[in-house]
Order: C-alpha cells, then sequence, then structure tokens
C-alpha cells in the first residue's frame, strides 16, 4: 500500500490543479468581459460543448461493455424521443433512457 | 455582469421561475436528481474500485472531497495504486481536467454572491453544474438554486463512495450499463441547449471536432475536441468579424453620415449580442425563446 504522503501528495495535487483550472479563467475573462470575442464564445459554446460531453460519454458507456453499441444509440434515441415527447422533463427522459440502456446490456 | 432577473422579458418561460429562495433551493434540489442518477452509482464505483486497488478506505471521501471531478479521481486511483511518479499524475489531472477552462465563458458565477459561496460554486463546478446551468435559461436561474444543486451532487457523490466503500467486496457484482446515465443527461441537456436555428452552427462545429477527436486522438478525445471547437469558433469570430468590417467598407463611400447605421447593421446581423454586455444577451435569448414557444 502507498504510504500517507504520498497519498497526501496526490490529494494536494488532484486538488490544486482542478481548482485551478475552474478557477483562473474566471479571473482572466472578468478583464475580458466585454470584449466580442468572449461575448460571442459565451453564447457559441454551452450547445457544443454539451453535445460533444454527450458523445464522449457515449463512447465511454460504450466502452466499459463491448459491443453494446447498437444498444446504446437505440437508448440515446429512446432517452431524445422521451425528453421531446414528454415535455422536457429531464429525470423522466434520463431514468427511461438509463433503463432501456441497463434491461438491454443485462437482459440480451 | 451583474444581470439582474429582467422584468422586461416578454417570452414565457418554459416554467415559471422560482421566486422564492425556498422555490429556488427546491429547484437545485429538482435539477440534481438526474444528475444523481448518474453521479451516485459513479460514487459507488469508486468506493468499490478503491477497495479493490487496495487503497485505504479513507481515501475515497478524501479524493471525492479534494477535487470533485468524478472521471479523474476514477482513473487516478488505478494510477495510485500502481504507485505512479506525481508528476505523471498531475500531467493526467491537467489533461483530463483541461476543459474546465472553457466552462467559465457560460458558467452563471456572476449571480453568486459572496466570496465563500463564490469558491464553493467554482470548486463543485462539475461537468454536471455546467451542463444543468448552461441549459437553462436566464430567467430561472440564481444563485440559491445552482449551489443547492452543486451540493446535492457532491453529496451523492461523497455518499456514493462511502455506500461503495460499505458494500465492499459484500456486493455479487454492480448493475452494469449504469454509466449511461450520465451520456443519457448529456443528450438531454444538449437539446436543451439547443434553443433555436441560430445554434445549428455551434452544433455542428462542434460534431465535426468529436469526430475528427475520435479518429486522431481516441484517448483523450474529450480533451482534443474541446480544442477544437474552440479553433473553430474563434474562426467563425474572425469571419463574422471580417465580414461585418468588409460591409462597413462597402457602405462608407456613400456619405460619412450614413456609415455607423450601415456597421451597426451588419454587426446586428452577424451577432446582435455584442453590442454592449448583459442586456443584450437577455434579449437575444428572448427572442430565441420566443422563436420556440
Amino acid at each position: 500500500m502507498p504510504d500517507a504522503a504520498y497519498l497526501a501528495a496526490v490529494l494536494a495535487i488532484a486538488f490544486g490543479i482542478t481548482f485551478a483550472l475552474r478557477a483562473v479563467p474566471f479571473a482572466v475573462l472578468r478583464t475580458l468581459r466585454t470584449s466580442a470575442i468572449v461575448q460571442r464564445l459565451s453564447l457559441w459554446m454551452p450547445v457544443g460543448i454539451l453535445g460533444i460531453l454527450a458523445v464522449t460519454s457515449l463512447r465511454g458507456a460504450v466502452a466499459a461493455e463491448p459491443h453494446t453499441t447498437l444498444y446504446a444509440l437505440l437508448a440515446v434515441a429512446v432517452t431524445a424521443g422521451v425528453h421531446l415527447l414528454s415535455g422536457r422533463r429531464t429525470i423522466l427522459s434520463v431514468g427511461i433512457g438509463t433503463t432501456v440502456y441497463v434491461l438491454l446490456v443485462n437482459l440480451l | 455582469m451583474q444581470t439582474d432577473i429582467s422584468p422586461q422579458i416578454a417570452a414565457p418561460a418554459p416554467s415559471p421561475a422560482p421566486v422564492t429562495r425556498r422555490q429556488q433551493i427546491a429547484a437545485g434540489v429538482r435539477d440534481s436528481f438526474s444528475a444523481g442518477l448518474g453521479i451516485f452509482p459513479l460514487g459507488i464505483a469508486l468506493g468499490l474500485l478503491v477497495l479493490q486497488a487496495g487503497l485505504p478506505a479513507w481515501f475515497a471521501p478524501a479524493l471525492s472531497m479534494a477535487a470533485f471531478a468524478g472521471s479523474m479521481e476514477l482513473l487516478l486511483v488505478g494510477m495510485v495504486a500502481a504507485a505512479t511518479p506525481l508528476a505523471a499524475v498531475a500531467l493526467t489531472v491537467l489533461v483530463v481536467n483541461f476543459r474546465h477552462v472553457f466552462y467559465a465563458f457560460s458558467f452563471p458565477l456572476h449571480l453568486v454572491r459572496g466570496r465563500l459561496a463564490k469558491t464553493y460554486s467554482v470548486y463543485a463546478m462539475i461537468d454536471e453544474a455546467y451542463a444543468v446551468s448552461a441549459s437553462l435559461p436566464e430567467s430561472q436561474r440564481s444563485a440559491p438554486r445552482l449551489l443547492a444543486m452543486q451540493i446535492a451532487s457532491q453529496a451523492y457523490w461523497v455518499g456514493g463512495g462511502l455506500v461503495g466503500i460499505a458494500l465492499g467486496s459484500a456486493l455479487p457484482a454492480p448493475v452494469k450499463g449504469l454509466e449511461f446515465a450520465l451520456c443519457a443527461l448529456f443528450t438531454v441537456l444538449t437539446l436543451d441547449a439547443f434553443r433555436s436555428r441560430a445554434e445549428i452552427p455551434s452544433a455542428v462545429l462542434a460534431g465535426v471536432s468529436v469526430a475528427i477527436a475520435l479518429v486522431l486522438t481516441p484517448k483523450i478525445a474529450l480533451f482534443t475536441a474541446l480544442l477544437l471547437f474552440v479553433a473553430l469558433l474563434l474562426a467563425r469570430h474572425a469571419l463574422i468579424a471580417r465580414r461585418a468590417a468588409a460591409g462597413r467598407q462597402a457602405a462608407s463611400p456613400a456619405a460619412s453620415r450614413t456609415t455607423p447605421r450601415a456597421s451597426s447593421h451588419a454587426a446586428s446581423h452577424a451577432a446582435p449580442q455584442i453590442a454592449s454586455h448583459a442586456a443584450p444577451q437577455i434579449a437575444s435569448r428572448a427572442a430565441t425563446e420566443t422563436v420556440d414557444a
């Protein structure tokens, strides 16, 4: 088992770098708040970043359970369909989509 | 950016905005449920992994308090078990969490008052917190709602880790496929963030970025995709700026008096939000919501 000093160092590194990555951009952007480029980016980014997270997490789910690409795509379609048809209730859409995937992976 | 909830928003919100502090906190906790579906099982996985790797039980809650960042922590457990050099640990944390650099652009930290609350909100700015707040319309956001969502999410994460430790190896096998909840959440939030046709270029550029990243650098696809995406957005900005400048030049020979009007016309075509800050952003939000409704 690694010694406590090593573990403490890992915790300090994880905290320091993660917090800095999250905090420093706010400090930088505060001085650039009125710049056109920052304002455009803040409007343009969310949909793209969320889409990229959706795709890479889809790949992560498939990587965790190989040979389930079709099930995962089907579950994404179910999630999106439920969300658009049932009045955008996030918990319901995520719950049903995840249930479909878990059932497909474990029962088929 | 002191954008108070603007009274001039005419477009109907999808659901009535929570008004009292109590309602806002309740809304925040409700926001956290769908995120919790993904976070809690992942927390259990972290606890189980820590024990399986032969690390002390306290390392799971310590890790999820030190750095609140799910995927990175799961990765770190394996590295720590293998006694990876600290420099390699630092580099991994940097690359895996680098995406957070871009969240500051749209994360509504300006709503949060007070040094302590602001610090916590930044510390707890996980993907899910960014995703949920970025996909909420401006009128629905508030500091209590955001903080309640973040605190609840961290409770799921730390709690999940403790449950994982408690279950230890007693659990037969964790349910397979639960990690799909994260993918489902991001899918749903992408749909919510897609408010109008104005979002199409960003969505297309993001699609191109992630496709290229998956092919070229599958192991760090998220990292590459975000860098590419931002690079493409910068190119798009440059293109629009140049077109606006060309429009100004075309208009200027006519008469110097008409130039300001022509240029502001061009700018409003290109991007209605750039004139000054906050207020026009709300206006464009309101406009896109009208299109939605």
